[in-house]
């Protein structure tokens, strides 16, 4: 056997295919978590990850799907590295599978590095708190959610929702300084082809696609190859955010879908589960991706994340939408009550929340009446849903002149404030006037949430109040 | 670590079996492959073990060697420890960014004290005492704030036969050389302690004094003291992390020891770069001069996260041994059980309720028992008092961490998804939160306060219980039905809610109250309350009351009045009761 041979490392025939897994006996010197290449009986290779090493065997997970392997034919090649991707600034622009290779038609991108699709957990220490906000036109957002650069930030949603629109909107609309470069990378899994093209048409439409790079692994795709894709988009990004300055933005749709695949990997491996049959890891490995979305002292560039999941039956404490909570800066909710009675962008105002927008907003950040007025919108819109439940059991006849003030109060912030165009830009400034514009109702004492002197300077009566 | 202890026989995730092993005991420390994992051994089986690795296992192999000195995961104790970050198992993580940059890489070997650094040592015994294990024999000023106490070791005891002169020292340098009956020990500042056993301390005293925490809620309606352990559930989004990070901010312990466990990494950086700038309302000096932290965020070894709740509270022993009070901030233990849960799976044993190990109780027992407040083996007294996160799935409290959990603390604060959705906050709930330590530390209010502050808390906390039932009818018929007496029961308690219980944690003001304006706060809350009652029994409209510019001042009394200006706040009962007076006439 020659030199090279040996390097490689090939065998030939595997002992059990089960799912998207398979398992090799006799092989020596195999490390786990490495790089696999699978070449079936009509010479095509594939490529698979060690899941589990052990002495004289193997358990390997084919990321692209183990359709058409056979247990004598299937050539197997141990790479002895993990599974590395190319990257370079090149990958803007273009269109690729879950596993980075290029599906566009177009020649393999000049790859500048090979990095490792698992990244490593940045250290805490290293990491700089996020302190600019992105303005994204929408008013709900930018007033009462206001997204960080370098957050985390979900929209959970359920199916037949808006949640595509306002993933699109943000990411046109997202202003960066006239001197700082931005991308955006966007991973698709396990949905349909509709979706993935709503999407690209959006990035067209907007003359950014050639700022966009694109990993899909679309419904038909091996629900494996869904493991992969956020991998590989967050690689991307996390070079073109560390290495090149740039701030990136990773849209990931849809993540109900990549927890599946996980839990179809995990049942064929017979691990016990925890909750809904997700494996107790499932915490532990959705950190590990929503994690590298961050800001790195020293480094100009950031990486913010705007997963998208379905819930399944608008659930939000389903394990997916639930663990998600706990790691990510908040989430933004979208409700089909508003949905149906067509609002747009039908975000729920109330479970919806920005973790780090409290010290971002304010004096010197935005203006200086935003937290309070925030804090007031959320109070009164609390109110309101009261009352409405109220108002639904003893008729609004029944309800004191405040609770109708109340009542009118919920209108108009549901129809004037909070909806608005897909195609339409709200400066911060007009938001936030936008919403003293709906608290004036109320007489300026009912703003308890707000300092007497913020009230004196930006509340403005209504006329017809004046003419009471 | 020299020694060869087995060899690798197979990998899963963050679980490794090795075999022919030879002398490995139960939780002895290992290192795994070229790299040298850190792992400690968990399961014994023939000549089988498995171990859980602290880091990433990716390219380990079978056949790859395993070390190991024998000993079991111990922490460094010495001066250098406050102000420093750490990892679940106590490696620096800013000499780790030196070293590696901003990814944190696998093989990290470093001290986790600086091991150069001379320390200006003071010696309080003198050559030719008998000492026994844990006694003082010397003080380092570690902080402005605080004096490290050099102790000898808990397991030794015997005649100091030298002793080295005020100067400064490195904390592996000799300072003491003690006369013991298996021969002459060498004790230096730098000391070792496993963190899976408790430091000993001679007696476990009852609980005395609160830990003051200048959150509103907390302190008046359900106040622990120092010494206690005490739970905070709530589902994501409801402000575990801000009252964690309050109650590191503003609570009277001495020491702070902040785990981070499992939790964000924007979440530590906030506490990061935000410390150092925050100044102790006590002591006017930086905060991180008296803190700890650990920070093992979600995407780090899921094994370093077991094991960083034991190092953090080891780290807190030592301190309390020293005599002082350290509070420890969990945040989350449910991140701690999950890490059981994930590599309890690996090693295949048979799940409990949500894949939970049956030894989840056993464990989370045994972690509350090592806070309390003791008299240490020096015959000082210290404590630790432990807030512990809980993060129930769903929000559902019946889950099993925040069930067992709930058998172990005899405080509770439920944090409530519907107050944090009007953005209450703290969104502690006034009905399902209980602390039972409120009969142990009601002395130290009315000796410290005032007597009159255990009734006027029952005043309050019923109200509360009554505005509960009444919300119910109202939430049936309407407010307007109800007689004047109990319209105003509502709106009492809705100026309590807004102008009590709410505290913002980002105004300069409010973010911090001290016991005499929580007294003073509620004192005049109470007295609204009666005298309005009066006027309504004099028939005045609820309405009206409400109206008055009285209601108002009262509502702003939480930022109106800074800790400097109490005197003022005196005399608002007064105001109240004269403002109140020609009501109803």
């Amino acid at each position: 056997m020659s030199k090279e041979l040996t390097n490689l490392r090939e065998y030939v025939g595997v002992d059990e295919i089960k799912g998207p897994v398979f398992i090799i006996r006799n092989v020596h010197n195999v490390g786990y978590n490495e790089l696999v290449e699978i070449i079936d009986e009509q010479n095509k290779s594939r490529v698979g990850i060690t899941l589990e090493v052990g002495k004289g065997y193997a358990v390997v997970q084919v990321l692209g799907g183990t359709t058409g392997l056979s247990i004598s034919k299937s050539k197997v090649r141990f790479q002895e590295k993990p599974l590395l991707m190319g990257v370079s600034e090149e990958l803007l622009g273009r269109v690729f599978d879950g596993l980075g290779n290029p599906i566009d038609n177009m020649p393999r991108p000049a790859y500048k590095e090979w990095a490792d699709v698992n990244g490593a957990a940045i250290n805490p220490t290293a990491r700089d708190y996020p302190n600019n906000i992105i303005e994204t036109g929408i008013t709900v957002i930018d007033v009462m959610n206001t997204l960080v650069r370098g957050q985390k930030l979900p929209i959970f949603s359920g199916s037949g929702l808006s949640h595509d629109m306002i993933a699109a909107q943000i990411a046109r609309q997202a202003k960066v300084k006239d001197d700082e470069q931005f991308a955006v990378v966007f991973a698709a899994m396990g949905v349909k082809y509709d979706t993935a093209r709503f999407f690209i048409k959006s990035f067209e439409e907007s003359g950014v696609l050639e700022r966009v790079a694109i990993f899909l692994s679309l419904a038909d795709s091996p629900s494996i190859e869904r493991i992969q894709t956020p991998r590989s988009a967050l690689t991307c990004a996390e070079y073109l955010a560390f290495k090149k300055n740039m701030h990136v933005l990773v849209i990931m749709t849809d993540m109900s879908n990549y927890c599946e695949a996980l839990r179809e990997l995990s049942t064929v491996r017979g691990e016990i589960p925890a909750r809904k049959g997700y494996p107790g890891y499932l915490y532990s490995d959705l950190a590990s991706l929503y994690e590298r979305a961050g800001m790195i002292k020293g480094v100009k560039g950031s990486i913010t994340q705007l997963p998208i999941l379905t819930m399944p039956n608008d659930d939000i404490t389903h394990p997916i939408p639930d663990l998600t909570g706990y790691i990510t800066e908040g989430q933004i909710v979208c409700d089909r009550d508003l949905h149906s009675r067509g609002i747009y962008p039908a975000i729920a105002a109330l479970p919806s929340l920005s973790r780090l927008m409290k010290d971002n907003i304010g004096e010197g950040h935005t203006r200086e009446d935003h937290p309070s007025l925030a804090s007031q919108l959320f109070a009164c819109y609390a109110q309101v849903k009261d009352i409405r439940a109220l108002a639904s059991i003893i008729g609004e006849e029944e309800l004191s002149p405040l609770d109708h003030e109340y009542l009118n109060f919920g209108e108009e912030f549901e129809r004037k404030f909070l909806s608005q165009g897909y195609n339409e830009r709200r400066t911060l400034e007009q938001s936030l006037d936008l919403g003293w514009s709906i608290l004036n109702i109320f007489p300026p004492e009912e703003l308890v949430r707000i300092k007497a002197d913020m009230v004196k300077k930006y509340y403005k009566p209504r006329p017809e109040q004046e003419e009471k | 670590m020299q020694k060869v202890a087995g060899k690798v026989y197979r990998v899963v995730g963050p679980v490794v079996e090795l075999e022919e092993v030879t002398f490995l005991r139960m939780l002895d420390v290992v290192e795994v492959g070229e790299l040298k994992l850190v792992g400690e051994v968990m399961q014994l089986k023939g000549d089988h073990a498995y171990v859980q690795v602290y880091e990433d296992t990716t390219s380990l192999k079978a056949g790859d060697l395993v070390y190991s000195e024998g000993q079991p995961l111990m922490v460094a104790l010495g001066p250098g420890l406050l102000g420093t970050i750490y990892d679940g198992i106590q490696r620096p993580e800013e000499l780790i960014e030196k070293q590696q940059g901003y990814y944190i890489g696998r093989g990290v070997h470093l001290d986790a004290l600086d091991l150069k650094k001379k320390w200006h040592f003071k010696p309080v015994k003198t050559a030719g005492t008998e000492v026994k294990g844990g006694e003082i024999i010397g003080e380092v000023q570690e902080t402005f704030l605080i004096k490290h106490r050099v102790m000898i070791p808990p397991d030794q005891a015997g005649k100091i036969k030298k002793i080295v002169p005020e100067g400064d020292y490195t904390v592996q340098d000799k300072i003491a050389e003690l006369e013991t009956e298996t021969g002459t020990k060498d004790i230096t500042m730098l000391q070792y302690w496993p963190v899976r056993v408790g430091r000993p301390y001679k007696t476990k005293e009852g609980i005395t004094e609160p830990l003051l925490t200048g959150q509103r809620v907390i302190d008046t309606l359900f106040p622990i003291g120092k010494g206690s352990c005490v739970a905070v559930p709530g589902g994501f989004g409801t402000g575990k992390t801000v009252v964690q990070h309050q109650l590191a901010k503003w609570s009277d312990a001495e020491i702070v020891v902040y785990i981070g466990c499992g939790e964000r990494g924007n979440e530590m950086t906030d506490i990061l770069i935000h410390f150092p700038k925050l100044i102790d309302p006590h002591t006017g000096r930086p905060l991180m001069e008296r803190t700890i932290f650990i920070a093992n965020t979600s995407n780090m070894p899921v094994a370093a996260r077991e094991a960083s709740i034991y190092t953090g509270i080891t780290l807190a022993e030592y301190y309390r041994d020293m005599g002082y009070n350290v509070a420890l901030m969990a945040d989350s233990t449910s991140r701690w059980a999950e890490a059981l849960r994930e590599l309890s799976g690996r090693l295949e044993e048979m799940p409990m309720e949500e894949g939970f190990p049956a030894y989840l109780p056993s464990r989370l027992a045994a972690f509350y028992e090592r806070a309390g407040h003791v008299k240490t083996l020096a015959g000082n007294e210290g404590s630790i008092s432990i807030i512990a996160a809980v993060s129930p799935p769903g929000g559902d409290f019946s889950e099993p961490v925040t069930a067992h959990t709930r058998r172990f603390v005899r405080a509770f604060w439920a944090l409530d998804r519907d107050l944090a959705n009007s953005r209450h906050y703290p969104s502690i709930s006034w009905l399902d939160s209980y602390s039972e330590y409120l009969i142990d530390i009601e002395d130290w209010w009315s000796k410290n306060i005032s007597e009159d502050w255990l009734e006027l808390r029952y005043t309050m906390m019923d109200l509360l219980q009554k505005e509960q039932r009444l919300q119910q009818v109202v939430k049936l018929v309407g407010p307007d039905v109800l007689p004047q007496a109990q319209r105003l029961v509502l709106e009492i308690c809705s100026v309590f809610k807004n102008g009590f219980l709410q505290q913002a944690a980002f105004d300069p003001i409010d973010t911090y109250t001290s016991a005499k304006k929580q007294f003073l706060m509620l004192k005049s809350i109470v007295t609204l309350y009666k005298a309005s009652e009066e006027a309504v029994k004099k028939g005045s409209n609820v309405s009206d009351i409400r109206e008055m510019p009285i209601y108002q001042q009262v509502l702003r009394m939480k930022t109106d009045y800074p800790e400097d200006k109490l005197a003022d706040l005196e005399k608002m009962p007064d105001k109240i009761k004269a403002a109140l007076q020609g009501m109803g006439i």
